[in-house]
C-alpha cells in the first residue's frame, strides 16, 4: 500500500486526512475518539478568550436530495462555548497520549494584538503542532468584529498574520473566508503577513431554507432565524476554485495549502491534493456518518495510488495545477461530439428533451420499430456535455474527441477573434 | 430508490439464478445502504461481515477496498454472495425492511465487489514469516479452506488433505448449478490456494488413506472439516430399488457432468424431504426436463427446513409441494424398476407425529430421497462425539489435544457455507494460539 504520510509547514501526520475546526473537534471525548477511528489530525474547535460564547439551541440546517441524502449544510454555531482552561488542558493531555497525530488549534480574537498574543501564549504551553486563524466565520462572532470580519479585509489579514507570527514558534496557518471577491487577496495578505501555509475554505455565507409555517429561516430559533455557514459536497466547487487559484498565482504557489470544502470521499481528497492542497480537513462527512468514514479516506486513497502507481502523496500533489489555465488559455480548435449507445440506452429521452429545449438541438428522435433511437447530429452537436450529464446510465453518452489536423489556437490568436494579436 | 425485483424460478443450469449486478444496478443498490452504526446485518452474519463498510466503499469507487473487507472476514465471499439464505440473515435484519419493505441487495452488491477483485486475478493477502509449524487439514471445502487460508496467512505451513478430485467440497460438488454458474467453486479454490504455503493432496480420505493418528504424529495440528459423508435412509421396502437415489449423489452428477440435456423428459419426479437439498434436487429435475415432480414431506410446509424462498423458487419452477406425507414403500415393477411410491398421511396429535393410515401413490419413474445426512464415522478414533456430530469447544477444539474441527462435521450451527467458513476461519485463530502455547 502506498505512503499516504503527510507533512504541512511542518506539521506531520499519518494520513492527510485531518478533522477540520468544528463541533467534532470541541473536546478531548470527541478527538480521541477521531484518532481511535484513524483520522491523522484535528483542528481543535476554535478557542476565544473567556468567558466562552454562549450557542442557542437549533444549530443546523441540511439540504437533503429526494433520497435523503445530504447536499448541503448549514451551521449558526459560534466558536467553543467551553472555558478555555479546560480546553488548553485537554489539548495538552491528548497531543501528549496522541504524538504521531498532527494538533493544531484554531483560535480568534478581537481585532487588538494583546488579545491575539495572550491567547497564543496559553496554546504555546499545550505542545500543539501548530495554530490555524479563524479569519472565517461568517455568522454570529464578525458580528462581534472577529472571524470574516477580519478575513474579507486584506490589510486586517495581513497584520493579524504578522502579530501571531511574530509571537511564537508554532507554525501558523491562516483559515480563510470564500465570502469575498477575489480569493488571492487574502491568500496575499496572508502570505504578506508571514503565513507558513494557507487553509480554505471556511463556511460559505448562506440562508439554508425558509419553513413556510413559521416564515422564517431555518434552522429557526423561536420564530427568527438567521444566516449560516454552509458547507458539505455542495461547496467542493467552490473550494476547488480557490484552492486552483492560489496554487496557480506565481507570489502563492509555495504556500502550502490544507483544503478544506465538502470533502467526503478518498477522492473528493485526491483532488484537492491534485489541485495542490498538501492535506484536506474534513467536517460535514464526520457530522454525517461518523468517525469511521475515514476507513474508506484511508482506504481507498492507497487503493487508488497503488493502481495508480504513486508511492507517496507528493507523487501526485499538484500534478492538476499546470492544466488550470485561464478560459484565455484553452484550445479554440478542439471539438468534441457527444456518442450516445443504444445498447446502454433505457429510453428516457432526457438527452433529446435537455438538448432539444436548452441547447443545440442535436439530438435527434428516430423511431425504429417500438423503440425510440437517440442519435446525436454532429454538425450541431457542440460538445457541451449536457446530455452527458442528465443521462442517468453511467457511460451510454461519452463524449469523443473530433480527429483534427489542426493546431492549438488560443482566442488571443485566433482568427475569428477581432482583436487577436497575432 | 426502489428496491431490485425478486427473482423467480432459475432459467436453466448454466445462466445464473440471481445475475450478477451491472455498475449502474450497483450503484443505485449501494446508495440504498443507510451505512448503519453496529448494524443489523453485521450481527446477523456468521462471519460477521463488515456489510456497511464495505457498500460504502462500493459508493466511493472503491471496489478493491470493499472485496478486501468482505473477504477479509470471509475468504469464501464470493460463494456465499451467491448461495446464502440472505433474505433470512443479513437482509432479514436490513433497516430497509422496517420503512419500505425492501432489504437493500447485500447478496448482489457482495457478490459485485468480489468477482470484480478475483477479476483482476490479484490474492490481496500476504503471508506472515514462516513459523515452521505443519498443519494438516482435512477437507477441502469451505470449512477447510478457510481455515487453511487464515493458517497460510499466519504464516502455518498447510497439508490439505482430500478425498476427492477437486477442491471446494460441497461448493463444488452439492451446490446448485444455477447458483454457482461459470464453475466459480474452482476460481475461488484456486484464488484462495494462491496465497501459497498450502499443499492439497487429492485422493486422501480419512480412515482409508490417512488416519488421524498418523496426522497427529506428523503434524503439529490437526483441523477436520470432512462434513457430513453419509446419507439418512428412508427405511422403507423398495428403497434398494434402481430408480432410487440420493439426492447429494444426483446434485454431484449433475454438477460435474456439466449435465444440460433433458435427460429427464417425459419423467415422473418423486423428492422425498423439506430441506434446501431437497428443494435443488426437485428444481434440478424439472430443469432436467422432467414432466412432473412432486416434493413430498412428512411434516407442513411451516416445517420444512428449506427457507420460504427456497419453497417459493420450487413452486415457480413447477415442483408441486405435496405435504403431511411420509413414505411406506417403494413400489416396484416386478423388475428392478420402480413404479410409485406409497405414502401414508400424516397429521400432529398433541405435537407429535402419527400415521393414519390412509394412502397415497405417487407414480415415479426415479426416486431422490433427501432427508438428512449423518456424520461418517470413519478414522475418528478416539474423538468424542456429541448429538452425532464431533464435539468441540467454542473455539473448535475436539476432545483431542490439537485437533480442531469446524463446519458440518460440528453441530456449530446452521449447515451452511457461510457458517463453515466461520467455523474454519475461528479454528485457525484458535490453532494459532495452541501452536503459539
Amino acid at each position: 500500500m502506498a505512503d499516504l504520510s503527510c507533512t504541512i509547514a511542518g506539521i506531520t501526520s499519518p494520513n492527510p486526512f485531518w478533522l477540520a475546526s468544528a463541533p467534532p473537534t470541541d473536546k478531548a471525548y470527541n478527538v480521541v475518539r477521531a484518532f481511535e477511528a484513524g483520522w491523522g489530525g484535528v483542528v481543535w474547535k476554535t478557542l476565544g478568550e473567556d468567558p466562552p460564547v454562549v450557542n442557542v439551541s437549533s444549530r443546523y440546517g441540511a439540504l437533503l436530495d429526494n433520497g435523503r441524502q445530504l447536499i448541503g449544510f448549514n451551521n449558526i454555531e459560534l466558536i467553543s462555548d467551553r472555558p478555555l482552561d479546560i480546553n488548553l488542558q485537554e489539548i495538552k493531555q491528548v497531543k501528549r497520549d496522541w504524538p504521531d497525530r498532527a494538533m493544531v488549534v484554531s483560535l480568534m480574537a478581537t481585532m487588538t494584538e494583546d488579545a491575539w498574543v495572550g491567547l497564543v501564549r496559553k496554546i504555546e504551553d499545550t505542545g500543539a503542532d501548530g495554530l490555524e486563524l479563524n479569519l472565517g466565520c461568517p455568522h454570529g462572532m464578525c458580528e462581534r468584529g472577529m472571524g470574516s470580519a477580519i478575513g474579507q479585509v486584506p490589510e486586517l489579514v495581513e497584520r493579524v498574520t504578522r502579530w501571531v507570527k511574530s509571537n511564537t514558534r508554532m507554525p501558523v496557518i491562516v483559515k480563510l473566508t470564500p465570502n469575498i471577491t477575489n480569493i488571492l487577496w487574502s491568500a496575499e495578505a496572508a502570505k504578506r503577513g508571514g503565513a507558513d501555509a494557507i487553509s480554505l475554505i471556511n463556511t460559505v455565507s448562506s440562508l439554508i431554507g425558509v419553513d413556510l409555517d413559521v416564515m422564517a429561516p431555518m434552522p429557526v430559533v423561536d420564530g427568527k432565524g438567521t444566516h449560516g455557514g454552509y458547507c458539505g459536497p455542495a461547496v467542493k466547487p467552490i473550494a476547488l476554485n480557490m484552492v486552483a487559484e492560489i496554487t496557480r498565482n506565481p507570489f502563492t504557489a509555495a504556500t502550502p495549502i490544507s483544503g478544506i470544502g465538502g470533502v467526503t470521499t478518498w477522492r473528493d481528497a485526491a483532488e484537492f491534493l491534485a489541485l495542490g492542497a498538501s492535506n484536506v480537513q474534513v467536517c460535514t462527512a464526520a457530522m454525517i456518518y461518523g468517525f469511521r468514514i475515514v476507513q474508506d479516506m484511508i482506504d481507498g486513497l492507497g487503493n487508488w495510488m497503488d493502481a495508480k502507481g504513486f508511492r507517496t502523496l507528493d507523487d501526485f500533489v499538484g500534478a492538476a495545477v499546470k492544466n488550470v489555465v485561464n478560459w484565455n488559455d484553452l484550445n479554440m480548435n478542439f471539438a468534441q461530439k457527444a456518442h450516445i449507445n443504444p445498447e446502454l440506452c433505457i429510453d428516457c429521452g432526457r438527452c433529446h428533451i435537455a438538448c432539444e429545449d436548452t441547447s443545440h438541438q442535436a439530438i435527434r428522435i428516430r423511431a425504429v420499430d417500438d423503440k425510440r433511437l437517440f442519435e446525436v447530429v454532429n454538425e450541431d452537436c457542440v460538445g457541451c456535455n449536457l446530455c452527458s450529464h442528465v443521462c442517468p446510465v453511467p457511460g451510454c453518452i461519452t463524449m469523443r474527441r473530433e480527429v483534427s489536423a489542426l493546431p492549438y489556437v488560443t482566442w488571443p490568436q485566433d482568427p475569428r477573434n477581432p482583436n487577436r494579436i497575432a | 430508490m426502489a428496491a431490485l425485483p425478486k427473482t423467480t424460478g432459475p432459467k436453466g443450469l448454466t445462466e445464473d439464478l440471481v445475475p450478477p449486478l451491472n455498475p449502474l444496478q450497483a450503484m443505485a443498490e449501494s446508495a440504498r445502504c443507510l451505512y448503519c452504526y453496529e448494524a443489523a446485518c453485521v450481527t446477523a452474519c456468521p462471519t460477521a461481515i463488515d456489510i456497511p463498510g464495505f457498500i460504502r466503499a462500493i459508493t466511493t469507487g472503491n471496489t478493491r477496498g470493499a472485496a478486501v473487507t468482505i473477504l477479509s472476514a470471509n475468504i469464501m465471499g464470493g460463494t456465499c454472495a451467491r448461495v446464502c439464505p440472505t433474505e433470512v440473515l443479513c437482509e432479514a435484519a436490513c433497516v430497509r425492511n422496517k420503512a419500505e419493505a425492501a432489504p437493500v441487495a447485500i447478496g448482489r452488491l457482495q457478490r459485485f465487489a468480489t468477482d470484480a477483485l478475483m477479476a483482476e486475478g490479484v490474492q490481496p493477502f500476504r503471508r506472515d514469516p514462516s513459523t515452521g509449524k505443519r498443519v494438516a487439514v482435512v477437507g477441502a471445502g469451505p470449512a477447510g479452506l478457510s481455515c487453511a487460508h487464515r493458517l497460510a496467512r499466519l504464516g502455518h505451513g498447510v497439508t490439505v488433505f482430500e478425498a476427492k478430485a477437486k477442491a471446494g467440497g460441497l461448493n463444488e460438488y452439492g451446490l446448485a448449478a444455477y447458483k454457482m454458474t461459470g464453475g466459480f467453486a474452482q476460481c475461488e479454490a484456486a484464488f484462495i490456494l494462491s496465497v501459497g504455503g498450502i499443499t492439497v493432496e487429492h485422493g486422501k480420505a480419512l480412515g482409508c488413506d490417512i488416519t488421524l493418528e498418523e496426522l497427529r504424529r506428523e503434524f503439529d495440528a490437526v483441523f477436520l472439516g470432512i462434513g457430513l459423508g453419509g446419507a439418512n435412509a428412508l427405511h422403507v421396502p423398495g428403497e434398494d430399488l434402481e430408480g432410487v437415489a440420493e439426492a447429494v449423489d444426483f446434485i454431484e452428477m449433475i454438477r460435474q457432468c456439466r449435465q444440460a440435456d433433458p435427460v429427464l423428459a417425459g419423467k415422473r419426479v418423486v423428492v422425498i424431504g423439506g430441506g434446501n437439498t431437497a428443494i435443488d434436487a426437485a428444481v434440478h429435475a424439472r430443469l432436467l426436463g422432467a414432466e412432473e415432480v412432486t416434493l413430498a414431506y412428512r411434516r407442513g410446509q411451516e416445517h420444512m427446513g428449506a427457507t420460504v424462498h427456497e419453497q417459493q423458487l420450487a413452486q415457480t419452477s413447477g415442483v408441486a409441494l405435496r405435504t403431511w406425507l411420509s413414505p411406506r414403500r417403494v413400489l416396484g415393477d416386478g423388475g428392478t424398476a420402480i413404479e410409485a411410491v406409497e405414502f401414508e398421511r400424516t397429521k400432529l396429535v398433541g405435537g407429535k407425529l402419527v400415521g393414519t393410515d390412509h394412502t397415497v401413490t405417487l407414480p415415479a419413474d426415479l426416486v431422490l430421497k433427501a432427508v438428512g445426512q449423518s456424520l461418517k464415522a470413519q478414522g475418528l478414533d478416539g474423538l468424542e462425539l456429541a448429538g452425532g456430530r464431533v464435539k468441540t469447544d467454542d473455539s473448535g477444539h475436539t476432545s483431542l489435544p490439537g485437533v480442531f474441527a469446524g463446519g458440518d462435521c460440528v453441530k456449530s450451527g446452521e449447515n451452511l457455507t457461510v457458517q463453515a467458513v466461520a467455523d474454519g476461519t475461528r479454528a485457525a485463530l484458535a490453532i494459532d494460539q495452541f501452536l503459539k502455547g
